[in-house]
């Protein structure tokens, strides 16, 4: 999640191209002898360090129960969606694979993913209800084990809203009055920018105004992209960017980073992974930014949305399915395992044990001078709106940056562009054949 | 190898067959079974059933020829055929020219950095694709590009070159610097083959070098002109790795600008093979046609002037 540079976009797309000329590689994992006695799985995932987390189950209580874990590195993204189901295809999908919330519909729908819910159904208790309910997908089912959120949050400029004499927004009113203001001062400086490169953040923005984009309505789904709240989230940024309070350039860039850097914008709603990505994109101006609750629609309210997040399934070509939801449950709720994928993988855990204490006692070094920084996070992942998603979200999400990047350039309304983001959302789901109610 | 013992009748006849094995595997293996593969998914498609969650949900049945209407039919496929259309438009001149001139250039007698100047100008074709589009990427943007910063020194109005008309040029930059190269190695190999009497010839009836080069050289190298042309030709139409790596700078470029980028989205981010490979099939039939017309035209030319 939080690796989202050029960089590795760039490996994404270099991993396409191999992809491309040579589909379905050989490293899949059918090739074990059938489930009694030692199991040993493989296991699909981007996540940095996540070998070093899975030796220790494989020196501790994988050694006892006989269970061997094997991680393969993959690139992060929708080409790593399309990679699994192709494996599966060919009865070659590993035995557990890493799987960001929004693309559970489409592996489920796909087949890939085994129901898990009779060995690891138990640990519901550990994670918050909006999590729990993206690993079911509101049914009896359990197709994953949560391992990470990314609630969002504001970050700006603790330094420069001081010297413009701002202050920090708790509604979005405030956050457009904000803009404005420092436009005034400063007219070369922008508060934030909005971003069309990146839809996971406009459908945690959503979330948090009550979108719910994709719900089941008997055997039909129901897609509510162009619905109020959304229209809300769209028509707020759309005028920001139309009266120039904000850029409209996309983030992620050499220039965006430049930005952050020097000051130039002051500013980025972000999830809690930020430090990972300020620290790379603006390290000069370490200790100089906050953060703060994300700005609300009604004040006084604590909701926010999620930008990112994932988790560890186990899918239906796995001989050890047993053994494998066993490692899944160990790995995101033992305290152990916890404690070291926060270290070696810097994620934020989804259970919600883990997102105080320990490994996050302290801040992370980019935000030693807000020494509560992970206490604060905790209190604003307790408001996580509850996301809604669907089988074709990857549809859903190259719509919207071909059409939000056309809108955000001409700085035009952004009305248009997200009825165009529906449509072809539920124009595929029609051509694939699923049931769509109006 | 079969070792027929020599003189028996049937082990020479059936000598060329043998040798003919390894290249036929191969292509079958690695050509022909891809491809009628990628035909055989063109024709089907999966059809959902209800809410598609669950065992036996989705099914893969035949659809006849609705991915080719469907991919004929989609008015982005032929947008981005138009954007590349216009990209080439750019790219083959220019680059072909600039290949043709440095081709012509090195080989002028008493040159004195021949070798230097010929790695020089072939360097960038090393570089792959993605990592000259990523380097030319940070030199076009604002904020980080010296060009700009030095029109903005120099008070002078900086364009943006990840926009409009100017994206043509920017992408169309990025094709020339990396291909030029090869396409004059090519250019200038065929013109070290001519050979030197008939210079020699030119020079006694009173031509000056550029008339050698203009009546005497290019003439002579055309064949190989063609041969870049078609080449270029195809490496438009298949354009994916710059606007690729460029998209995520800019608002401009869609996921879909170019009609190979199309196929990708189909194939990898929406997660739809059939419709995917119908357009590359399409694609490729297209390209076919369009190559192999020039070529088609190019060498009833060349016969033509033969027999005059």
């Amino acid at each position: 999640m939080q690796y989202r540079t050029l960089a590795a976009s760039t490996a994404a797309v270099i991993a396409a191209t191999t992809l491309l000329s040579g589909c379905g590689s050989p490293d899949g994992g059918g090739d074990e002898p059938a489930a009694s006695g030692p199991a040993s799985l493989t296991y699909w995932a981007w996540a940095p360090g996540l070998d070093k987390v899975a030796d220790i189950w494989n020196k501790g209580p994988g050694k006892e129960a006989g269970i061997t874990v094997t991680v393969k590195k993959q690139a992060s993204g929708d080409d790593l969606v399309t990679k699994i189901i192709t494996a599966a295809k060919a009865g070659k999908a590993p035995d557990l694979v890493q799987a960001e919330y929004q693309a559970l519909p489409t592996l489920v729908s796909n087949d890939v993913l085994a129901d898990i819910s009779e060995e690891a159904g138990d640990a519901e208790g550990e994670f918050a209800d909006g999590i729990w309910q993206q690993a079911t997908l509101g049914s009896d089912a359990l197709y994953a084990l949560p391992q990470d959120s990314g609630p969002l949050m504001f970050y700006y400029r603790q330094d420069l809203f001081e010297q413009y004499g701002l202050t920090v927004p708790t509604t979005w009113d405030e956050f457009a009055g904000t803009a404005r203001a420092l436009k005034e001062k400063a007219p070369d400086k922008d508060l934030t920018t909005f971003s069309s490169n990146d839809s996971g953040l406009f459908a945690g923005l959503a979330q948090q105004a009550g979108a719910k984009w994709w719900t089941t309505d008997g055997d039909k789904w129901k897609v509510a992209i162009d619905d109020p709240a959304t229209r809300k989230v769209a028509d707020f940024w759309g005028g920001l960017v139309k009266e120039g309070a904000i850029d409209n350039q996309p983030m992620y860039t050499p220039a965006w980073n430049k930005a952050l850097d020097t000051g130039k914008q002051i500013a980025w709603v972000s999830a809690v992974w930020a430090p990972g990505t300020l620290t790379t994109a603006a390290p000069a101006t370490k200790g100089k930014w906050a953060m703060a609750p994300l700005p609300q629609w009604t004040a006084g309210e604590n909701v926010t949305g999620s930008w990112g997040g994932s988790s560890t399934a186990v899918t239906g070509d796995s001989r050890n399915k047993k053994a494998a939801a066993t490692f899944a449950k160990w790995l995101n709720t033992d305290p152990t395992a916890l404690a070291a994928l926060v270290k070696e993988s810097g994620v934020y855990p989804a259970a919600t044990a883990a997102q105080t204490g320990g490994a996050l006692a302290k801040a992370p070094d980019y935000f030693s001078n807000q020494p509560a920084f992970y206490t604060e996070a905790a209190r604003i992942a307790q408001g996580t709106a509850p996301a809604a998603w669907g089988p074709n979200v990857n549809v859903a999400y190259s719509a919207f940056k071909d059409n939000f990047a056309a809108a955000a350039k001409n700085k035009a309304d952004f009305g248009p562009a997200l009825t165009a983001m529906q449509d072809a959302t539920v124009a595929d789901l029609k051509k694939q054949g699923f049931g769509v109610s109006q | 190898m079969t070792r027929a013992p020599r003189g028996k009748a049937y082990g020479i006849k059936s000598a060329p067959y043998a040798f003919l094995v390894p290249a036929t595997v191969l292509f079958l293996l690695f050509f022909a079974l891809p491809i009628g593969y990628a035909v055989y998914l063109s024709f089907r498609r999966t059809e959902v059933e209800g809410l598609g969650l669950g065992k036996g949900a989705r099914e893969e049945i035949w659809a006849g020829l609705a991915n080719y209407t469907d991919a004929l039919s989609d008015p982005e496929l032929l947008h981005g055929a138009l954007r590349i259309l216009g990209y080439g438009a750019i790219v083959v001149p220019v680059m072909l020219g600039l290949a043709l001139l440095f081709a012509l250039l090195l080989d002028t007698d008493g040159l004195r950095v021949r070798g230097f100047s010929r790695l020089a100008i072939f360097l960038p074709y090393a570089i792959p694709g993605v990592v000259a589009a990523l380097m030319w990427g940070f030199l076009y943007l604002p904020d980080v590009s010296p060009f700009l910063y030095l029109l903005d020194a120099a008070g002078l109005p900086q364009p943006d070159l990840l926009d409009g008309g100017p994206l043509y040029l920017s992408l169309a930059n990025i094709a020339v610097w990396g291909g030029t190269g090869f396409n004059m190695i090519v250019i200038y190999t065929s013109l070290r083959a001519i050979p030197a009497e008939i210079f020699e010839a030119a020079r006694l009836d009173g031509c000056s070098q550029l008339q050698i080069a203009l009546r005497v050289k290019i003439p002579m190298v055309a064949p190989s002109l063609i041969l870049t042309f078609f080449f270029s030709i195809i490496a438009t139409l298949q354009v994916f790795s710059e606007p690729t790596t460029l998209k995520p700078l800019t608002n401009s470029l869609s996921t879909t600008w170019s009609p190979l980028m199309k196929v990708y989205q189909d194939a990898f981010v929406n997660n739809d093979i059939h419709a995917a490979a119908a357009q590359a099939v399409v694609i490729a039939l297209v390209t076919l046609t369009l190559s192999f017309g020039f070529l088609k035209a190019a060498n009833s030319r060349t016969k033509q002037g033969d027999s005059r």
